[in-house]
């Protein structure tokens, strides 16, 4: 594997607590990846070791083979899209755009600038500062003013997390099918476990510093490292020595007895919280169709190969 | 709202501006004494054939000058580097030298070119004025720079090296521009506690260094002089003009 | 990453304050504990006789004075300035209008300004020549030259200072609180004390210390104002450095000044906790 960013052993420390602890992970040239988990977990912390913010206590950040961990942001070609994008206010969308540019002496400046802006489909709004742009704009400058600079990584924390909820889901498609698009590799951080599902080719979760699981979206979902992993990615009932997702429970009548505690509508599906015999408890996600009320007796079961079976 | 309230208001109000504006308007007295006898611009005349005064004012004007600039540039980059880390002692004597009084500032700088006389030679002149305002108008540039600061976004700076620019080309590029509406500010603030300043200044100050303020005192010392009025109310109207302009300039 | 920037952004500033600031004072507290010599300057051997000669009734009837001079005129302020700002925090369109009209004399000169009381005060000036003129008095009543007037021209220097902090918490006091109090049956009086005061007590401590601490250093007004009988502690320095040449009993003397408004400070400091400025 051709890997633009390899992390090996970070760990970082703030005031004796370990923010980051023994990371190491690659992200493969081409790909999108997603660093997940919950906030404090240290992804971001990561995020900012890479971009040269910070400088890791002990550990290797590798870039394209090189170690990169001690030189500052300016000296690393890579380039980070700001969770409130951190457009300069007192430039326009252009100027925004050209700043590296400038600072890098680049020579086809104009040609650059341009295909940039066709490709986030800004052109006619070039002129406008910050301020007079709307949400989606402002985050299509930020990305603008980093691919213009062709960086060998692009980084992006939560790139959705500032835009209007109704926006998030279209603007998924779009940063994936430009990130298709250029070929430039994304090293996304994002607490929305959904987000990165949709987008990724590979996440990494974090947790409390530490890296629990690396893999392709459907394998840390249908067959997660640790109960976290599992319980981060999607619900989980957990069952004696294994976890069932909700959407894996079939009613039907040769299964086990339990008896429905609550139901609830939500349009797409019908959830039940069922109590099984033994005492435990199961969530269950079904047909809406479907009229159950607290109360009810029904039968559960499920395919073997659905449970999670975790260390 | 009370009519009592708004009445009260008004009095302070009146009590605020009243003193200047009598002193202006008897500025245009033709009578010598406080007593109206017409309207006259001779005490403005008698401004202008004074040489004492148009040297204090050219001498004012040049100290304040060079005290806005040096005062605006340390305390802006000292405001800066406070922002990017704590640095007690120096934020401790910033604060204490916004609270000694003026008298106290003035005698120490006194007794320390006093002192510094002894192995060196100099004099008390233009130069020991300039610097003991540098001196007592840094801290309100690190106060006035600090608060904006405080109000910016630090991913701005850390965007910027993102893109390539140099710790010192992030500070030029952009956290520079957008402070430079609270270094103009205090930059006016330096021009008018300079060109003010007596106090200090009488103590520090030379024979070839005689300011503005120290002729006004001098005048005012001796006695009834309505050219004191026309000199103050050129100061007021003067000064307050400059106030005017400069705050139109900030409100683009 | 920071530390050669860091290094040049505080290296002008550390070495101004440093070297004409506290240096300076650092040698008037060594001054302070010298004895006068013969001709004026200073020289060893080391004693507190200066600090000792602060103590004698002539002398500590000045410090005296100046706290009470410091107080009164402290204590005028707020109760001009308490409704001004009250006045602005609560007229919604012209707010800013009347704030730079508070600010405005503040950027004019203070020596003009005391110099204008000068010229409505004295024997000659205008509020007596006003007063003769309406035949209310036959000779001029003594304005000028007395603490009053001393008091007078510090409220008038310094009453922006208590204005804007005032107004600061004034304006954000939530207006539906005052409406809750009269809703319960409280009269304005009530609302006033019982309301308004209360939650803008950080503003009125800070506006009465701001304006405490530069009364107390005054030098220029007393000098103008004041007779030799309302004589301040910023007087007594300037005289024992220029007239009476006693460098150590001005140091003393100085010191002692810095060390009441320390006092003020580290009283503000506890009742604030925190951010002074």
């Amino acid at each position: 594997m051709d890997a633009v960013l390899e992390l090996r052993g970070v760990s970082k420390q703030f005031h004796g607590h370990r923010a980051v602890d023994d990371v190491s992970l690659a992200v493969p040239r081409g790909s999108l990846f997603a660093l997940v988990g919950p906030s404090g977990c240290g992804k971001t912390t990561v995020l900012r070791m890479i971009a040269g913010f910070e400088i890791p206590t002990t550990g290797q950040v590798l870039l394209s083979g090189a170690d990169v961990a001690g030189l500052p942001p300016y000296q690393r070609n890579v380039s980070t899209v700001f969770q409130n994008y951190a457009l300069f206010p007192h430039l326009t969308a252009r100027q925004n755009i050209e700043f590296g540019l400038r600072r890098r002496k680049a020579s086809d400046l104009d040609r650059r600038v341009r295909d940039v802006l066709d490709l986030v489909q800004l052109a006619g709004k070039e002129h406008r500062k910050p301020a007079q742009l709307s949400g989606g704009e402002k985050q299509r400058v930020a990305l603008a003013r980093s691919l213009v600079l062709e960086p060998d990584l692009l980084l992006l924390d939560e790139p959705l997390a500032a835009l209007d909820p109704k926006l998030r889901r279209q603007v998924r498609v779009e940063l994936k099918s430009i990130q298709r698009r250029v070929g430039v590799t994304f090293l996304m951080v994002t607490h929305d476990q959904e987000e990165a599902m949709s987008m990724a080719d590979s996440i990494a979760v974090m947790n409390k510093g530490r890296l629990e699981q690396i893999g392709p979206p459907r394998e840390i979902y249908s067959r997660p490292a640790t109960r976290f992993v599992a319980g981060f990615l999607g619900e989980v009932s957990w069952l004696n020595g294994f976890g069932l997702r909700p959407e894996s429970i079939i009613l039907s009548a040769d299964g086990r007895p339990a008896t429905v505690r609550s139901a609830v509508y939500l349009g797409n599906c019908l959830r039940l919280e069922l109590q099984l015999e033994s005492g435990e408890t199961l969530l269950a996600e079904t047909n809406p169709g479907a009229r159950h009320t607290a109360g009810d007796q029904v039968n559960v079961t499920w395919r073997p190969e659905d449970e999670l079976h975790v260390d | 709202m009370s009519r009592a309230l708004a009445l009260t208001a008004a009095a302070v109000l009146a009590f605020l501006h009243l003193p200047l504006a009598v002193l202006t308007v008897f500025s245009f007295n033709a009578s010598r004494f406080t007593v109206w006898e017409g309207f006259s611009f001779k005490w403005y005349a008698a401004l202008a054939q004074d040489t004492r005064l148009i040297e204090g004012a050219w001498n004012s004007l040049l100290i304040a000058a060079a005290a806005t600039i040096f005062a605006t540039a340390a305390g802006t980059l000292c405001a800066y580097g406070l922002w990017k880390r704590r640095a007690p002692l120096l934020t401790g004597t910033l604060y204490l030298s916004l609270v000694t009084p003026e008298i106290v500032t003035g005698v120490s700088l006194l007794a320390f070119y006093q002192f510094l006389f002894r192995y060196l030679d100099i004099r008390l002149g233009m130069h020991t004025v300039i610097l003991a305002h540098v001196t007592f108008s840094v801290a309100f540039v690190v106060v006035v720079v600090l608060a904006r600061l405080r109000t910016m976004d630090a991913t701005l700076e850390e965007a910027a090296m993102d893109l390539g620019a140099t710790e010192w080309g992030a500070f030029f590029r952009v956290t520079l521009p957008a402070l430079l509406p609270a270094v103009a500010a205090s930059a006016l603030l330096v021009f008018t506690l300079s060109f003010d300043d007596y106090v200090i200044t009488s103590l520090v100050a030379g024979v070839d260094s005689e300011t503005l303020p120290m002729v006004i005192y001098a005048m005012a010392r001796r006695g009834v002089n309505p050219a004191v009025n026309a000199i103050s109310a050129l100061i007021v109207v003067g000064l307050g003009f400059f106030i005017l302009a400069a705050e139109r300039l900030r409100e683009p | 990453m920071w530390t050669k920037v860091r290094f040049w952004t505080l290296a002008p500033s550390r070495l101004l304050m440093g070297l004409l600031f506290a240096a300076p004072l650092c040698i008037v507290a060594a001054y302070s504990l010298l004895t006068r010599g013969a001709y004026g300057g200073q020289s060893p051997p080391w004693t507190f006789e200066s600090y000792a000669r602060l103590l004698d009734p002539l002398y500590a009837a000045i410090l005296f004075r100046s706290l009470w001079i410091a107080a009164l005129s402290t204590a005028l302020c707020l109760l001009l300035g308490f409704p001004l700002a009250l006045f602005i925090s609560r007229s919604a369109k012209r707010k800013n209008l009347y704030l730079q009209l508070v600010m405005l004399p503040f950027w004019t000169s203070f020596l003009v300004r005391t110099y204008a009381w000068m010229f409505l005060l004295r024997d000659t000036g205008l509020i007596n020549t006003i007063l003769q003129s309406l035949g209310l008095i036959r000779e001029p009543l003594p304005l000028l030259y007395n603490e009053w007037a001393v008091v007078v021209g510090l409220v008038y220097g310094y009453l922006p200072f208590m204005v804007l902090p005032l107004f600061a918490t004034l304006e954000r006091i939530d207006p539906n609180l005052l409406e809750a109090a009269a809703d319960l049956g409280a009269r304005d009086t009530d609302t006033l004390f019982r309301i308004i005061v209360p939650l803008a007590m950080p503003g009125i401590v800070a506006g009465c210390v701001l304006v405490f601490i530069p009364c107390l250093g005054a030098y220029l007004t007393p000098d103008l104002l004041g007779g030799g009988k309302s004589m301040m502690a910023g007087n007594l320095v300037q005289n024992q450095f220029t007239n009476a040449r006693d460098w150590p009993f001005g140091s003393a003397a100085s010191l002692t000044l810095m060390a009441m408004v320390m006092l003020a400070l580290a009283w503000l400091a506890r009742r604030q906790k925190g951010d002074l400025l």
